[in-house]
């Protein structure tokens, strides 16, 4: 499944535990439980997707087969600082292919990937609707506008 | 007693809005009001999405309806000192209108919103959407308690039918119709199903019409649960909206607790819930089938119709699907009458439709325009031209799934019949506007790779035609293509829309054809001068040293990531072109305007 082997805790496996009978189970929610629980563990690892498996009654197959169909969902843990580049149509047309390039530059990563320090992941996403402030750029909850590639070193020194 | 306010300040918190501190500015705003004693004269009042996006955050006062544009925390304190205080208006955070210079006083002067008539967003930046209260101020629930307490279901169907409304999702499909068929459908458990899936890139009327006016979408969806018999209703919203989503909670907990939402409403029997459903960013989830399949907890991937989701739909059951506009035109239709609505609109499209207007164009935002008006009005009038003064090339409309259109299609009306006769679709209200440095061949290559990503991958015309498709594209714009590569371009074209399962592989080729029918001449350098006239396609540009002007300052040399410029002090420079990358550093650098792109 993926590169990336971790050992779950026993907390953890309870957790999961608790969120999959908060929704009854029911083999039709799998994918409320997987939002939830990669809100609490911030991705999906195999090993996370194992015990969703077991607690609602469905192949691990199955499991993985939604994980991977969903862009939102994902199997690498995000940096501390997730980058999103919004590449929709309008931010398209006003040069974000050139601010993503420049990111790619100063961070050393390609797109889903993270920094390997763990600091800054790099993602691109199709549209936040706030076309108006094309390019667009998030970092976690923060979001700039009008982004031109001149501007992204000092995006980052925020992050210092 | 406490006094009358007498003044409203209006604050966008739409997540444009939002993106750039209007939250901020809300509590500096609200803390001079008090600071200055004003709290029981004038109140802030939180809204959605104004439409003018380009320039906000925007705070508008009534009742003289002024209009701030693009104000900051500190603006406040002069807002509510001039404003509030002494009733006058605070000149430099007007809208200047570009074609005369001049301030202009307030929205009902401006360019943007004078050709626009707002029926889906009538709410949207007028009521605080977190408030039920404020929605019920504007007829709110009104239309839902005429169905349940005067109508029946059959004579609600019929006024919907009536009025002649088709679905604002995309595809036009009569809703009265849709509720029609799925009346009839015989079960003991039907579904209300919104979808708010809003997938296609560059498009954000959903979202702000959930984001502006929450309850407008639930009062039509326990509506159209009345009319077919339904008292399920589920919202399918994308994960990626988390404020519209926070709204929807707020208003959904609202209606329960004011016996709108629930069981046994205004006292008749019928009962109607509404929950949430997450989808989690694949495109393909907007297709009605993949949809509920999603909602099912599986992969969203589209199956064959028949039998359409009134038939069969979530969990098996008829299932009523319906977009977020199409539903914000219902109630109002329920309380002013099918006649009214039909007299705004063209013969065969009726009322209005909402689009987001992005790209190379002076506002960009939100409108709201009668069906019939011409792209030419919502481009250079409510759009205001284009920016920086560049030249007008293409205006893509239907997202992922429509076309580009050109200059010679400027005056045609917008409606569903003419936009899919011109090679493109009315979509759900993406419009993005192209200018002169925009490559026609490049937006394409641009959709396919969205497309190509996007597909389910179900059926293999999608699957591997629109990565072939891609492909050959990627070929044209690094000089490889050939004449032969456009005929093939065309012909798999048709194949994949012949072929494909769903609506995403039928339309994927558009926006290849409608550039192909419409700038065929571009196509044709590409393939044969190797030339890119926007200077998009790098492996097509050069850069050069125009001798005369170079007057041998080295910047260029001393920019260039691979030093591939030559020259000495005081001498023209040399660009080695097989060594160059393309760049662009030394274009920018020089002062001379000494390097050209050929
Ligand atoms: C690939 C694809 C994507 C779609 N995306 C959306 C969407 O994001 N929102 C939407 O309302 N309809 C979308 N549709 C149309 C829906 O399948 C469906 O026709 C619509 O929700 C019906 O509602 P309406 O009749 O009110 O328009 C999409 C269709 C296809 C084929
Ligand atoms: S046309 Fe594309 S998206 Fe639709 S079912 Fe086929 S592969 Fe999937
Ligand atoms: S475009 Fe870049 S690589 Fe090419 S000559 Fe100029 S600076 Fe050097």
């Amino acid at each position: 499944m993926s590169s990336i082997k971790i050992k779950l805790k026993e907390k953890d496996v309870q957790q999961i535990k608790e969120i999959a009978s908060s929704f009854g189970n029911k083999p039709g929610e799998l994918i409320n439980v997987l939002h939830k629980t990669q809100g609490v563990f911030g991705y999906l690892p195999a090993e996370v997707q194992e015990v969703v498996a077991r607690e609602m009654n469905v192949s691990v197959a199955k499991v993985y087969g939604v994980v991977t169909f969903y862009s939102f969902f994902t199997m690498i843990p995000k940096g501390r600082y997730p980058i999103s580049i919004c590449t929709g149509t309008a931010c398209y047309v006003r040069g974000a292919e050139k601010v993503l390039d420049e990111f790619k530059k100063e961070l050393g990563i390609k797109v889903g990937e993270s920094t390997p320090d763990g600091k800054f992941s790099l993602t691109c996403l199709r549209c936040v609707g706030a076309c108006g402030l094309s390019p667009v750029v998030t970092v976690g909850t923060k979001t700039f506008g009008r982004v031109s590639p001149d501007k992204v070193k000092d995006i980052l020194k925020e992050f210092d | 007693m406490a006094k009358q306010i007498k003044m409203h300040l209006l604050v966008c918190c739409g997540t444009g809005c939002r993106a750039s501190q209007s939250a901020t500015l809300q509590k500096a705003l609200e803390r001079e009001l008090k600071t200055n004693g004003l709290e029981d004269e004038a109140k802030v009042v939180t809204t959605g999405c104004f439409g003018f996006c380009e320039k906000g955050p925007i705070v508008k006062v009534h009742p003289d309806n002024t209009f701030y544009v693009e104000v900051k925390p500190e603006d406040a304190e002069e807002i509510v000192k001039e404003h509030v205080l002494k009733g006058r208006k605070v000149e430099r955070l007007l809208y200047t209108d570009p074609k005369v210079k001049e301030h202009v006083p307030d929205s009902k002067h401006m360019g943007f919103y004078r050709k626009q008539i707002r029926i889906a967003l009538r709410n949207c930046g007028l009521i605080d959407p977190e408030n039920i209260d404020e929605y019920l101020a504007r007829d709110g629930y009104q239309a839902l308690g005429k169905v349940i307490t005067e109508m029946t279901p059959e004579s609600t169907i019929d006024v919907i039918k009536k009025s002649e409304l088709r679905g604002r999702g995309g595809a036009g499909f009569p809703t009265g119709l849709k509720w029609e068929i799925t009346r009839k459908s015989k079960s003991d458990q039907k579904y209300v199903v919104c979808n708010a899936d809003e997938g296609d890139p560059g498009a954000f009327m959903d979202r702000s019409i959930l984001e502006g006016d929450p309850h407008v979408v639930l009062e039509a969806m326990a509506i159209c649960g009345y009319a077919i018999g339904a008292d399920k209703g589920l919202i399918y919203i994308r994960a990626e909206y988390p404020l519209a989503i926070h709204r929807l909670k707020i208003a959904i907990e609202q209606a329960r607790e004011y016996g709108l939402l629930g069981k046994n409403l205004f006292n008749s029997g019928f009962n109607f819930d509404i929950d949430l459903r997450y989808g989690a960013g694949a495109f393909v989830c907007g297709e009605e089938t993949a949809l509920i399949h999603s909602m099912e907890g599986e992969r969203g991937e589209p199956t064959f119709k028949p039998p359409f989701p009134s038939v069969e739909g979530y969990l098996g059951k008829p299932t009523n699907v319906n977009n977020v506009e199409t539903f914000a035109n219902v109630p109002i239709i329920i309380n002013k009458g099918a006649d009214w609505f039909k007299t705004i609109g063209t013969e065969k499209s009726k009322g209005t439709k909402v689009f987001a207007l992005a790209g190379k164009i002076n506002n960009v935002g939100l409108i709201e325009i009668p069906m019939g008006t011409t792209l030419r009005e919502v481009i250079f009038e409510i759009g205001g031209g284009i920016k920086d003064g560049k030249k007008f090339k293409a205006v893509q409309t239907g997202g992922p799934s429509g076309g580009c259109l050109t200059e010679k299609h400027l005056d045609l009306p917008i409606e569903y019949e003419t936009l899919v006769a011109a090679g493109s679709m009315m979509g759900s209200g993406g419009m993005i506007v192209m200018d002169e440095d925009d490559c026609m061949v490049s937006v394409a290559k641009f959709f396919l790779d969205f497309t190509v990503e996007e597909s389910c991958g179900k059926c293999s015309p999608c699957r591997i035609g629109n990565k072939r498709l891609y492909e050959m594209l990627d070929t044209i714009t690094k000089g490889e293509g050939t004449m032969e590569t456009l005929d093939k371009l065309k012909n798999l074209s048709k194949v994949i829309k012949d072929t494909s399962l769903c609506g995403l592989g039928q339309t994927a080729p558009n926006p290849v054809l409608s550039t192909i029918n419409n700038f065929w001449d571009e196509y044709v350098e590409h393939v044969v001068d190797k030339k890119c006239k926007a200077s998009v396609c790098k492996s097509l540009m050069r850069y050069v040293v125009i001798p005369e002007n170079c007057v041998g300052c080295t910047v260029c040399a001393r920019n260039c990531p691979v030093n591939c410029i030559k020259g000495e002090r005081k001498q023209v420079h040399e660009i080695d072109q097989t060594a160059c990358i393309k760049c662009g550093a030394c274009y920018e650098k020089c002062k001379f305007n000494a390097i050209e792109i050929v």
